[in-house]
């Protein structure tokens, strides 16, 4: 549960999203602490993937401020960066390169190589690190498959086996969930509060309901275009 | 060649002052090549990227004996402006792929994302670009050439302007690109945005072959070439990335 005391990892000050000449959302503030699981609730079209583009940097809005512990994301980019994990609804994942290379590449430009730099000169090491990430998304066998020959369930798996390497304490995930099975759900979904529990954060929207996390460690934004 | 020794010098700099790990992770030069591998890898993977550009550039050249007729004093006449009329539309006709398919599939929001200054980034994917469609032109041009009875004097030419002019046409057409990237259909656009910058090297890279053909010197258009490369190679990268950032926003 959200300690109200401590520095909020990410908080925005009313923030205006203008897309398209429609107001999409208006003084919307919010503070997320380590531990939050944040749900983005909305209708198609209400903004979820607009807020989340703004959080992460990629979009600016129209009005308003975002900050990374109480420093303006612009002033701090590179340190917000690599304190963040953002996938979007585009996986990121290259169709000519094998499911193996595509997480290397992730992880390597992400910069994120845990355990500090010991795990770059131990090539084998890392190796072994990446088959076992891909592993945990069931992708074992599939290592050497190029990407666009697997099924977009299995795309989406490798962008998201990054995250049970990633060190970054802010998780900002738009449809996570998008073509993935229920058994794949609820091991993300246990990933996510092992997350949270670590002191990370996670934003997430998706429109399916958080099945084995506690309804009370979820924190919900609804966004609804109509009262704006 | 000169590409590399540019993003070797960059990685002297120190970029995070807070640790030493941090720096070694964050390196210049392993982001460049690790994007740089990475583009090559795709290419290999995709050979019509390599093909496709190398193949226009032999086809327009090899039709204009045809169509002129093949009087040699003609054709060596106009020699140098079809190599490098037709090297200058090869260039333009693979651009498009330069940025075009990491942004439909999010790699390039990642790359914006990633902690690496997007510059070093974008210099990786620039160089993978020359190295896949701009060296092939090199290396053939001096086979066209003699189909075009190019002057002998100027086959030094020919390939030093070629040398320093392709990747010119890569750096600029790359900030072209990016502003384009998210539109639709923005090939028009490109085009029109891309080929006016592309004139003064036309000019001083045939006027470089002319004068050779001449047996006179011609230092003095090498030399402007090579200021605009340089002058390119230190400012495309910035415009490049502030113009994805405009481009995914």
């Amino acid at each position: 549960m959200p300690k109200p005391t401590s520095t909020p990892l990410i908080s925005a000050v009313k923030l205006t999203c203008i897309r398209e000449e429609r107001l999409l959302f208006d003084e919307l503030s919010l503070d997320i602490h380590p531990g939050d699981i944040v749900q983005v609730e909305g209708p198609n079209g209400s903004g979820k993937t607009s807020l989340l583009r703004i959080l992460s940097g990629l979009s600016q809005p129209y009005d308003g401020i975002v900050n990374f512990k109480n420093q303006k994301i612009n002033r701090c980019r590179e340190e917000f960066q690599q304190n963040l994990l953002y996938l979007g609804h585009l996986a990121g994942v290259k169709g000519e390169m094998t499911a193996e290379e595509n997480l290397k590449f992730n992880l390597a430009l992400h910069g994120s190589c845990d355990n500090n730099s010991s795990v770059i000169d131990s090539a084998t090491k890392n190796e072994q690190n990446t088959l076992a990430y891909l592993a945990k998304v069931n992708l074992s066998g599939f290592e050497d498959s190029l990407a666009s020959h697997l099924s977009a369930g299995q795309h989406r798996r490798i962008a998201l086996s990054r995250l049970y390497q990633s060190n970054a304490p802010i998780w900002i995930l738009d449809e996570p969930f998008t073509a993935i099975d229920k058994q794949g759900v609820a091991s993300l979904e246990a990933l996510f509060t092992g997350h949270a529990q670590r002191g990370g954060c996670v934003i997430l929207t998706t429109h399916q309901d958080l099945i084995s996390i506690n309804p009370d460690q979820i924190k919900k934004i609804t966004l609804d275009y109509s009262y704006a | 060649m000169t590409l590399k020794a540019q993003s070797q010098q960059m990685t002297e700099q120190p970029i995070d002052k807070a640790n030493t790990d941090r720096v070694k992770q964050l390196s210049y030069r392993r982001a460049f090549m690790l994007v740089l591998k990475r583009d090559l890898t795709i290419a290999m993977r995709h050979k019509d990227d390599i093909i496709n550009p190398l193949l226009f550039f032999v086809i327009i050249i090899t039709l204009f004996p045809l169509g002129i007729g093949p009087e040699a004093q003609t054709l060596s006449r106009i020699a140098p402006g079809i190599i490098w009329v037709a090297a200058l539309l090869a260039t333009l006709l693979s651009l498009d792929r330069l940025f075009k398919s990491d942004h439909l599939d999010g790699s390039l929001e990642q790359m914006l994302l990633s902690p690496h200054p997007i510059f070093v980034l974008v210099l990786a994917k620039i160089f993978a670009h020359w190295l896949i469609t701009g060296l092939p032109l090199i290396l053939i041009a001096p086979l066209l050439a003699v189909l075009l009875h190019l002057d002998e004097n100027s086959y030094t030419a020919l390939l030093l302007t070629l040398l320093l002019g392709t990747p010119v046409l890569s750096l600029l057409g790359a900030v072209g690109v990016a502003l384009t990237v998210g539109i639709k259909k923005g090939g028009v656009l490109l085009s029109l945005l891309v080929l006016p910058l592309y004139i003064p090297v036309l000019i001083f890279a045939t006027s470089a072959i002319d004068t050779a053909a001449l047996g006179l010197p011609y230092s003095g258009q090498l030399a402007i070439i090579a200021a605009l490369f340089f002058g390119s190679l230190t400012l495309a990268p910035f415009a490049v990335g502030a113009a994805i950032k405009v481009s995914t926003n």
